[in-house]
């Protein structure tokens, strides 16, 4: 069985059925790119991975367990929702970082909070505490923004309030690591930064499931890439088959339109 | 001379029932307000609904309407209740009145400001695994004071002004110490009350622009 297993999920918002018996799988260590037109229902799939959307059929399996089943209540109570979302980091379009904290705080607030419950937190706060910044910065350094540590957000980019983003999603050291469309909401000179992180991470053997409009990207980091269509996986395989010779005529109208523009 | 001085004193006197009155007010409809804005955001509808159709009451009515009924309802209504006799009595129903009135109008403000944090930092808090209450805490909260600041400050300084209104059902507050002066051909300590609400009225500006230059250090 693969590390993650995606089983029969199904959405809808009212009438509108906006995904249609999505299956797939992932493998530790793999990147896989989804690309689709807008409103094909990628953003709601990964929505539903990391259980910001309820699925109403279906089941999410991570490394052999369970985590959501539609048929099953006892996967969805709110407390063990909490912890099983831990499995999948996700990095959103707009950053979504909290104004309020520096660069460093935005990283390490989560696994601070988290370290709370902790049964021997109370005794050994000081080197929690401690080794939590350490790994903050170090993962700050990682995404190249060592120098911005005590900055907010507001006084930095998009590209690096993006990167700061990234390391806040790896600080809880995710299984999967998910990204909806990490570049759309930044100027064209400002994608190339964001692109090259997250290349990294491919390379470092860090699985990831990108949500992507960048075909260049996608074909260049992922192992497999996955298009979407009106709520169904039309079509999946190495990024050679899919962008050199897709199967589909769907896929095909879809990437001679983006070529094209 | 003398005079002077006498009037000055006990119009000052009077003043420290204005102040009173605010500061009582302050520190029962803040946080009585954060209770009703919950309530008219519950999803409960029941209690949605009763919220906000008491919120529809309060300000739909003149405060100065609510001050009579609450005072003189309970003995109109033949109740068991009865405010204390005299003094004390006159001010506590003041407060209960005041608190009830600006907490309506608190609440909406903190809904509004409650309503206007981006679902996308609610977001960023759960998929880290934070708990409901640790990202109302940690995350929007201090987005949320941020924005309510003027607004809340907005009602504070009418509530300043407002405090002359108690002496509808008779709490000897300045203005009313300086009718009975008025009354008797004595014009100018009435026109002297204003600059007692000026100058509180300008500590307090200057107090919050104080605070909104301490949350200035982030944007939302």
């Amino acid at each position: 069985m693969a590390f993650l297993e995606v089983k029969g999920i199904e959405k809808c918002f009212g009438n509108l059925k906006v995904l249609k018996n999505i299956d797939f799988s992932l493998e530790k260590g793999e990147v896989i790119a989804i690309i689709g037109s807008s409103g094909s229902g990628k953003t709601t799939l990964l929505r539903c991975l990391n259980f910001l959307e309820r699925p109403d059929k279906g089941s999410i399996s991570v490394n052999n367990k369970v985590i959501f089943d539609a048929m099953d209540p006892t996967t969805q109570r709110e407390s063990e929702v909490r912890k099983k979302r831990l499995h999948f980091g996700l990095v959103f379009q707009n950053f979504n970082l909290f104004p309020q904290y520096t660069v460093l705080k935005n990283v390490t607030l989560a696994a601070e909070l988290l370290a709370r419950e902790r049964p021997n937190y109370k005794q050994e706060k000081k080197d929690i505490i401690k080794e939590i910044q350490e790994r903050g910065k170090m993962l700050l350094s990682q995404v190249g923004l060592s120098d911005k540590l005590d900055y907010y957000p507001h006084m930095i980019s998009g590209g690096q309030q993006q990167r700061v983003a990234i390391a806040r999603a790896l600080a809880l050291e995710p299984d999967i690591l998910c990204f909806d469309e990490p570049t759309s909401a930044l100027d064209p000179e400002l994608t190339g930064e964001v692109l090259k992180v997250i290349k990294k991470l491919a390379e470092n053997n860090t699985t990831m499931i990108i949500v992507t409009h960048e075909m260049d990207f996608a074909r260049d980091v992922a192992d497999r890439v996955i298009f979407m269509d009106d709520g169904v996986i039309v079509e999946q395989g190495s990024p050679q088959e899919v962008f050199g010779n897709p199967k589909e005529e769907r896929t095909r109208q879809f990437l001679t339109r983006y070529n094209k523009v | 001379m003398n005079e002077i001085s006498v009037i000055i004193s006990r119009l000052s006197g009077s003043f420290l029932l204005n102040c009173r009155l605010f500061i009582f007010t302050l520190l029962f409809s803040l946080p009585l307000g954060m209770l009703i804005a919950f309530g008219s955001m519950s999803r409960f509808r029941p209690l949605r609904w009763l919220m906000r159709t008491f919120v529809w009451i309060i300000r739909g009515t003149p405060l100065m309407l609510q001050l009579i009924i609450i005072f003189f309802g309970p003995g109109l209504l033949n109740m068991s209740f009865s405010w204390p006799s005299g003094d004390s009595g006159r001010f506590v129903a003041a407060v209960v009145a005041f608190v009830i009135n600006y907490a309506c109008y608190f609440s909406e403000i903190y809904r509004g400001g409650i309503e206007s944090v981006p679902k996308g930092q609610y977001e960023a808090g759960q998929v880290l695994g934070m708990t409901k209450s640790q990202i109302f805490f940690n995350v929007t909260l201090l987005q949320v004071v941020k924005r309510i600041i003027p607004p809340i400050g907005n009602e504070v300084i009418t509530l300043v002004k407002d405090t002359a209104l108690a002496r509808i059902i008779a709490n000897k507050e300045i203005i009313m110490m300086a009718g009975e002066y008025s009354n008797k051909g004595l014009i100018w300590p009435l026109f002297a009350t204003g600059i007692y609400f000026l100058v509180f009225v300008g500590g307090l500006t200057i107090l919050l622009n104080w605070v909104e230059k301490k949350l200035g250090y982030f944007r939302v």
